[in-house]
């Protein structure tokens, strides 16, 4: 990991009258970072989003990008950014050609035809160049989103759900994309997203929020690999087991209890323990199930479960 | 700023709403003009009346400088509708329609993006005027043919053809003020809300509220009348006037170059307190 930080927010709120949307945030994005941002819906990450956009005015905190803070250097932070936020919308009484070339224009990027068209055929909308942008469907004006947001060749891109909307195929495409500018053209990227599946992949690092706080923030790997696990283990006698376990110290860890399947949260390093006093009281084992995929993590975060 | 102006003016041209305008004036024109061709000389002759029995006219009376005069009498109620459309537009359509989210996260100040929309919006309503001006003066003249201009302002003046020119474009420009408030004013609107048809309807509505107001015979609305801007915009016709009023114009355009600019001041500062929520 690179330590030249590129996004730094400290205690960054937003109220919106009694509602807070965000509350004293703190996240560090770093160069190459491939950045997830997570959070489920309402969780203030399309408010964090816009203040790192400076479309929303936060009540509190700060933001630097690029080490400058983005109040005073508004304009020369978004000439290194290329953003999608929310779905992509367009002038959509103009053809997609004409909306790069405006949109372009203001960001101070290469407007040339040539230009233009190599970003459109990147996306794969260059046949559909003239088309006005109202006869787009949405997977495509997502697409024409992507092309804006890298059409000035920007070192920071911020992405809040790229890949809504589209078909399986173009998800994967975008995924590429991203992996693409990450790994070759050395982009920093900071995605939200729902898919979460998406970002375990993508990502190198990335923070849950929700209610706008902070949950957890680092490396895919770390957070998964997080002391307390999530086991399911698979026995012939269910209610057995559950005796078996009410007289051992692992009676707190239990979580659920369903057909032949005790579920436990418990630190990883006993879970071989527990297995082995099981058998050692006549309960056949046939499964132990890590649970550890980030979907079920970032449930376990966003229902309120621990840290 | 160029490029920004450039691109404001676009979005405007390129959208079908911009035309109607241009369609309204390109039709009401020749209608009026045509019906005037049949039935002019009626018209003078309604006009002159109580002097036909003292004077004896001769020359061309009935003429495109009478037409272009009379044309910008009956459109100067109806004008400022063909203006709200574009001004209650140019703010809120991008909030309608989401694209401040990509106008405002390019590398150029809140500032400039208003004072761009700003321009372009005030090109429009030059542009708009200047065919008004095209067809009501410069086609009348071609159908008419020019001549001295008859001026009915409670008394009847005649001046003379070489006297005319300057006044319609003292007229025009004093116009072009006028709209200048109407427009600023819808523009004011249009950054309150989301919606185009809000500022639109505001807009219209505070100029017929403030009309009506200023026609009623009540001595506290008559006493309130010279505040009200809708008081101040039909002073272009005091360039048809012997001697022209030249302090009322002042006074009239001071008045309305004081909302433009405050008007222009008070959106500028709500664009930039404005959190994009769209």
């Amino acid at each position: 990991m690179n330590s030249e930080q590129i996004i730094e927010v400290r205690g960054l709120t937003k109220k919106f009258k009694s509602l807070i949307a965000v509350n004293n945030l703190n996240l560090n994005v770093y160069r190459g970072d491939v950045f997830g941002f997570l959070g489920p819906n309402g969780a203030g990450k399309s408010t964090t989003i816009r203040m790192l956009l400076s479309l929303i005015k936060p009540t509190d905190g700060s933001i630097k990008i690029f080490g400058m803070p983005l109040k005073e250097n508004r304009e020369k932070i978004l000439g290194k950014v290329g953003a999608i936020v929310e779905k992509p919308d367009f002038y959509m009484y103009l053809s997609a050609y004409k909306n790069l070339e405006i949109l372009g224009k203001l960001s101070g990027a290469d407007t040339s035809k040539k230009k233009i068209m190599e970003m459109l055929e990147l996306v794969g909308l260059a046949n559909r160049f003239k088309s006005k942008v109202k006869t787009y469907s949405h997977g495509m004006k997502q697409r024409l989103g992507i092309a804006q947001a890298l059409l000035h060749d920007p070192e920071l891109i911020i992405l809040d759900e790229p890949t809504t909307g589209l078909d399986p195929q173009g998800m994967k495409e975008i995924r590429d994309l991203i992996i693409y500018l990450s790994r070759v053209k050395n982009k920093t990227i900071f995605l939200s997203s729902h898919i979460l599946r998406e970002v375990e992949i993508i990502t190198s690092r990335m923070i849950i929020i929700n209610k706008g706080t902070t949950q957890v923030e680092g490396t895919v790997e770390e957070l998964l690999k997080s002391d307390n696990v999530s086991v399911t283990f698979e026995v012939d006698n269910i209610s057995k087991a559950a005796e078996v376990l009410n007289f051992t110290m692992w009676n707190k860890n239990l979580k659920s209890k369903e057909k032949n399947q005790l579920l436990l949260e418990m630190p990883q390093n006993e879970v071989a323990d527990l297995n082995k006093h099981f058998i050692e009281n006549g309960i056949s084992v046939s499964a132990v199930i890590p649970v550890k995929s980030l979907e079920d993590y970032f449930l376990k975060i966003t229902e309120g479960g621990s840290k | 700023m160029t490029t920004l102006i450039y691109t404001e003016l676009q979005k405007i041209f390129k959208k079908w709403r911009t035309y109607i305008g241009f369609i309204a004036i390109g039709v009401l024109v020749p209608i009026v003009q045509t019906a005037l061709y049949f039935t002019g000389d009626d018209y003078i002759r309604a006009l002159t009346r109580t002097f036909q029995d003292s004077f004896f006219m001769v020359g061309n009376l009935f003429n495109g400088y009478l037409v272009a005069n009379l044309i910008l009498n009956s459109l100067f109620i109806h004008f400022p509708f063909l203006i709200v459309l574009v001004g209650g537009d140019i703010l809120a359509s991008e909030a309608t329609s989401g694209t401040y989210r990509m106008l405002l996260t390019r590398p150029v100040s809140r500032f400039q993006v208003v004072t761009a929309k700003y321009i372009a919006g005030m090109i429009y309503v030059t542009v708009l005027l200047a065919w008004l001006a095209f067809l009501s003066l410069g086609i009348s003249c071609l159908i008419f043919g020019t001549g001295e201009l008859l001026s009915f302002r409670g008394k009847l003046i005649i001046f003379a053809a070489d006297d005319v020119l300057w006044r319609f474009a003292f007229s025009y420009l004093f116009a072009l003020i006028s709209m200048g408030t109407v427009f600023a004013l819808s523009f004011f609107f249009s950054s309150l809300v989301e919606n185009a048809i809000g500022p639109i309807v505001a807009t219209m509505a505070l100029i017929i509220i403030l009309l009506i107001l200023s026609a009623l015979p009540v001595e506290i609305l008559q006493n309130l009348s010279p505040y009200f801007f809708t008081s101040h915009m039909a002073v272009w016709s005091n360039f048809f006037d012997d001697p022209v009023d030249y302090a009322d114009v002042w006074r009239s355009g001071s008045v309305l170059l004081g909302h433009i600019v405050g008007l222009y001041l008070i959106t500028t500062y709500i664009f930039l307190k404005k959190d994009i929520l769209s």
